[in-house]
C-alpha cells in the first residue's frame, strides 16, 4: 500500500509537470532525492505491500495531484489487514533542516501518516520530552512561518499524507479560516489540536473541512462511553486514542485497558482507531495492533531520539532505526 | 452568613436593588466620569455615563457597546457553556473534560446543601476570621484632600486580616471542602508569590488532605520564607523548571499533573482563571467580598460605595469585590493590574490593557502573546500579578465597558507600599499596593464626598525582603 502511494505521488509529480502550477519543481527533484535516501530497505520493503491499489491510485493521482488523505491511507491499509505506524516528531528541535531530513527518512521507512508538531510555549497535553523539544526549538527561533516553509518543500517529496500537531493560540493568532488555508497551501492533510474539546471544535471542524483538512478528535481513558460516541462521529482522518491517564510521554507498559477501550470505541463507529500517548516499543506496537488498533502514534520515543542525540546525524540515525524497527513490527 | 455560593449566574441580579441609595456624591462622578462618550454609549442609559473616558475604549466593538452595563443584569454569566461572552470556556485535553463535568455538577449541588453551606460559613467565621472589616483609612483620605479641604473617602476592605493574609483562602477552604465531597484526598495547586501556596497548604493542613504545590523554580527563590510556610505546613513544594520557571509553567505544570491522576486529585485553582467552572466557581466563592462590602457600607453611611478599586493578575480579589455590584450601574469598577516598568516596554503584565485574545490554561481571555501565538512572559515586581493571562470574566466586563482597567508601574506600586505603611499603619501586599497607587491617577478627579472602597487584599510582609531591596526607609 505504502509503496503504490510513493507511486501515486511520483506518478503526480510527473503528470503534473505540465499543469501544476505549485510546487512541481520541488515535485520534478523528488525523484532524484528519493534516489538518496536509505533506498535498498525502503524499496524491497515497499514492494512487498505493493497491491492492486496500485494502478487505480496511479490512475486516480494523476487526475488530481494529491489524493493522499489521512482517511484514505487507513482505508487502503485496513483492506490490506495492516496496522498503521503514526510517528510523531517536533518541528524544529534540533532545527528544521534536520526536521525536513526526519520527515523524509521516516517516510522512507514505510510510516503511513505523519504527525509534525508545532512548537509551543506552553504545551498542557505534553509530557518532559516533548515539552523540552519543543522548548529547544523555540529557543532556536522556529516560528510558524518557518515551520510552514519547510513543510512546504519537504511535503511534495513524500508518500504518506502529514497532520499538523498544534495547540489553539497559535490557531486562534492567525486567525482560524487563515490558519487552514496557510495549513492547507503548505499541502497538510490533516490537523491535531490537543487543548480543543469536541465542544469547541465546530469553527475548527467547519473551517477544515473547507480545505479539506481532517480534523482529528482524542479519546481518552476518562471519556464517558456516550461522550466518546459524539467524539467518535466528529471525529476525521481518524479517532486518536489516547491510551493512558496523562501526558503524552514513554511508560514501561501500555494499559491493558486500552484493548476494552478499543473495542467499545469499535462497537461504535467503522472508523479507524490509533493509539497514542505512552507508545515506544516494537512490543508496544505489536500488542495495541494484536488488540485491534488501525494505527499506532509514537511520539516522545522520536522526539527524545532526534533532540537528545549527540548530532542531528546521529539522532537520524537512531530515528532510521526505530522507525523500521517499529514497521517491522507491524509487518 | 453571606458565603452561601447560592446560584451562580444571577447572584448580583438577586440582591436587592438599592439603586435609590446613590447619592449626590455619586451622580456627581457620573458627571465627571461621562466625559466624552460616543452618541452610541450616550443612549446607551447610565450604563455608559458611569464610564470616565478612558474606559469607553475606542476599540470596542459595536456589538459589545450594545451589550453594555444595563443588558449585563440579565445575563447569565457564565452561560451554559461557561462563556462570558466569547471569554471563557473549556480549553483542555479530553482527559479533564468529565472531571470538570463533574466538579460543575457537585458544585451545583452543594450551592443547595444546607449542611455544607453551614459547615463552610462555620469555618469562614471562625478559622478564617471572616468577616474582614470595611476600614475607613483616615489619614489616606487627608492625604488626597485638595487644597479647599475637598476629595474622596477611602475605605479598605480589610482581606489582608484574613487567616494567612489574603484573601485567598475563602477560595482555597471552600474548595477543600468540595474536594472532600468529591471523594478527593489529594490536593494540587499551583502558586507564583505563595499566598494561594499557603492558603492551600493550610486548608490541607486543616482538613488532613494530601498537598503538592507547583512552583516556578524562579519565584522559588523570589519567596523563599513561603516555601518555607508551606513545607511547614506538611505540603509538598515541587520546582518547575520547564519553560521560564514562573507562574505560569506551575499552572501549566498543576494541570498535567491533573490529567495525570484525575481520579484521585482535585486541583484547587487559585484564581478566576482556567477552564470552567472554575472562573465561575473561584469567584462565588470569593464574592463575600462584595457581598460584606454592600452590608458594612450600609451600616456606616446608608448607602453604597461609589467607586470600587483591586488589583488584576488573574483577578480573583477584584471578582470577589466586584461580582456583588456589576449590576449597580452607578458603582464604577476600577481594576488596576500590573505596568511592571512601563505598559510600553516588553516588561509589564498588563495583560487587559496591552493584551490580544487568546487561549491559555484553559479559557479565552485577553493574553499576552507574540506574532507567532506564543505566550510572552510578564513582568511584575509583585509575583502574584506576574501572569500573562487574566480571568475572563474581567475580560469580558472590560469589552463591554462595565469595568475600567488601568495599570501601574513596579515603581508606583513600591511608592504606595511605602506610603500606606506610613500614612496606616498598614504593609499592604505589593499586588495590593498596585491598587493603591492608582488613588494617586484616580483621587484627583474624583468630587468631594465620593466613597472609594479599595480591596486591601492582602498584607505586605511576605513582601518585605522583596521591598527592602528597592525602597530607602
Amino acid at each position: 500500500m505504502a509503496f503504490a502511494l510513493k507511486a501515486a505521488a511520483s506518478t503526480a509529480g510527473s503528470a503534473s509537470l505540465a499543469a501544476s502550477t505549485a510546487g512541481s519543481a520541488s515535485l520534478a527533484a523528488a525523484g532524484p532525492r528519493r534516489g538518496a535516501a536509505p533506498a535498498a530497505g525502503r524499496v524491497s520493503f515497499r514492494g512487498a505491500a505493493a497491491g492492486p491499489g496500485v494502478a487505480v491510485r496511479a490512475a486516480a493521482a494523476a487526475v488530481a495531484q494529491d489524493k493522499r488523505s489521512i482517511s484514505g491511507t487507513f482505508a487502503e491499509l485496513r483492506e490490506q489487514g495492516k496496522t498503521a505506524l503514526v510517528p510523531f516528531i517536533t518541528a524544529g528541535d534540533p532545527d528544521l533542516a534536520t526536521t525536513a531530513k526526519a520527515l523524509k527518512i521516516l517516510d522512507a521507512c514505510g510510516s503511513d501518516v505523519i504527525e509534525l508538531g508545532v512548537p509551543y510555549s506552553d504545551p498542557l497535553a505534553d509530557g518532559p520530552v516533548i515539552q523540552a523539544s519543543a522548548t529547544r526549538a523555540l529557543a532556536k527561533g522556529t516560528t510558524f512561518e518557518d515551520v510552514i516553509s519547510m513543510v512546504k518543500e519537504v511535503i511534495p517529496e513524500l508518500s504518506c499524507p502529514v497532520s499538523l500537531f498544534t495547540y489553539y493560540n497559535p490557531i486562534l493568532k492567525r486567525g482560524i479560516p487563515n490558519f487552514m488555508t496557510i495549513v492547507k497551501e503548505a499541502g497538510l492533510h490533516g490537523l491535531v489540536v490537543p487543548d480543543v474539546p469536541l465542544e469547541e471544535t465546530d469553527i475548527l471542524r467547519s473551517e477544515a473541512a473547507k480545505n479539506n483538512l481532517e480534523l482529528v478528535l482524542l479519546t481518552t481513558p476518562t471519556t464517558p462511553n456516550e461522550r466518546m460516541e459524539k467524539i467518535a462521529q466528529a471525529s476525521e482522518g481518524f479517532i486518536y486514542l489516547v491510551s493512558t491517564v496523562g501526558v503524552t510521554g514513554t511508560r514501561a507498559n501500555v494499559s491493558n485497558k486500552v484493548q476494552s477501550l478499543l473495542q467499545d470505541i469499535k462497537k461504535v463507529t467503522e472508523k479507524p482507531v490509533a493509539v497514542g500517548f505512552g507508545v515506544s516499543t516494537a512490543e508496544h506496537v505489536k500488542q495495541i495492533a494484536g488488540w485491534g488498533a488501525d494505527g499506532v502514534i509514537v511520539g516522545s520515543a522520536m522526539v527524545r531520539l532526534l533532540g537528545e542525540s549527540a548530532s542531528p546525524e546521529e539522532g537520524l540515525k537512531k530515528l532510521e532505526e526505530l522507525a523500521k524497527n517499529l514497521k517491522a513490527a507491524l509487518e | 452568613m453571606a458565603a452561601a455560593i447560592g446560584s451562580p449566574s444571577r447572584a448580583a441580579a438577586s440582591a436587592p436593588s438599592r439603586a435609590a441609595a446613590g447619592t449626590a456624591p455619586s451622580r456627581a462622578v457620573l458627571r465627571v466620569a461621562s466625559a466624552g462618550p460616543s452618541p452610541r454609549r450616550r443612549g446607551a442609559v447610565a450604563a455608559a455615563a458611569m464610564q470616565p473616558a478612558k474606559a469607553v475604549a475606542a476599540e470596542a466593538s459595536t456589538a459589545a457597546a450594545e451589550l453594555n452595563g444595563a443588558a449585563v443584569a440579565g445575563m447569565a454569566r457564565p452561560d451554559a457553556m461557561g462563556r462570558f461572552g466569547k471569554f471563557g470556556g473549556k480549553y483542555v485535553p479530553e482527559t479533564l473534560m468529565h472531571a470538570l463535568t463533574e466538579l460543575e455538577s457537585a458544585f451545583h449541588a452543594l450551592a443547595t446543601d444546607e449542611e455544607f453551606q453551614k459547615e463552610l460559613d462555620g469555618i469562614l467565621k471562625d478559622y478564617v476570621g471572616r468577616e474582614s472589616p470595611l476600614y475607613f483609612a483616615e489619614r489616606l483620605t487627608e492625604h488626597y484632600k485638595r487644597a479647599d479641604g475637598t476629595g474622596p473617602l477611602i475605605y479598605l476592605k480589610r482581606e489582608d486580616l484574613n487567616h494567612t493574609g489574603a484573601h485567598k483562602i475563602n477560595n482555597a477552604v471552600a474548595q477543600a471542602l468540595l474536594a472532600k465531597r468529591l471523594g478527593k484526598q489529594r490536593i494540587i495547586a499551583e502558586t507564583g508569590a505563595g499566598q494561594h501556596g499557603v492558603a492551600t497548604a493550610t486548608v490541607c493542613a486543616r482538613f488532613g488532605l494530601q498537598c503538592i504545590i507547583y512552583m516556578g523554580a524562579q519565584d522559588m527563590e523570589r519567596q523563599a520564607l513561603n516555601v518555607f510556610r508551606m513545607r511547614l505546613l506538611g505540603a509538598e513544594v515541587r520546582p518547575v523548571h520547564s519553560g521560564t520557571a514562573t507562574l505560569k509553567d506551575a499552572t501549566s505544570e498543576a494541570i498535567r499533573d491533573w490529567v495525570t491522576n484525575v481520579e484521585t486529585t482535585h486541583y484547587i485553582l487559585g484564581s478566576v482563571a482556567g477552564p470552567h467552572p472554575y472562573p465561575m466557581m473561584v469567584r462565588e466563592f470569593h464574592k463575600v467580598i462584595g457581598q460584606e462590602t454592600r452590608r458594612q457600607a450600609m451600616d456606616k453611611w446608608g448607602g453604597k460605595p461609589d467607586v470600587l478599586v483591586a488589583c488584576v493578575g488573574g483577578g480573583s480579589n477584584a471578582m470577589g469585590l466586584f461580582h456583588e455590584f456589576v449590576d449597580d450601574q452607578d458603582v464604577r469598577l476600577i481594576g488596576v493590574e500590573a505596568a511592571g516598568h512601563g505598559v510600553d516596554t516588553d516588561k509589564h503584565a498588563a495583560t487587559l490593557t496591552k493584551g490580544e485574545v487568546g487561549v491559555l490554561h484553559g479559557s479565552m481571555s485577553y493574553l499576552l502573546q507574540d506574532d507567532d501565538g506564543q505566550v510572552i512572559e510578564p513582568h511584575s515586581i509583585s509575583a502574584g500579578l506576574d501572569y500573562p493571562g487574566v480571568g475572563p470574566e474581567h475580560s469580558f466586563l472590560k469589552d463591554i465597558g462595565r469595568a475600567e482597567y488601568d495599570s501601574v508601574t513596579d515603581q508606583e506600586a513600591l511608592d504606595a507600599f511605602k506610603r500606606v505603611s506610613r500614612l496606616e499603619g498598614i504593609i499592604p501586599a505589593l499586588e495590593t499596593s498596585h491598587a493603591l497607587a492608582y488613588l494617586e491617577k484616580l483621587c484627583p478627579t474624583l468630587p468631594d464626598g465620593v466613597r472609594v472602597v479599595v480591596n486591601c487584599s492582602g498584607r505586605g510582609d511576605k513582601d518585605v525582603h522583596t521591598a527592602s531591596k528597592y525602597l530607602e526607609v
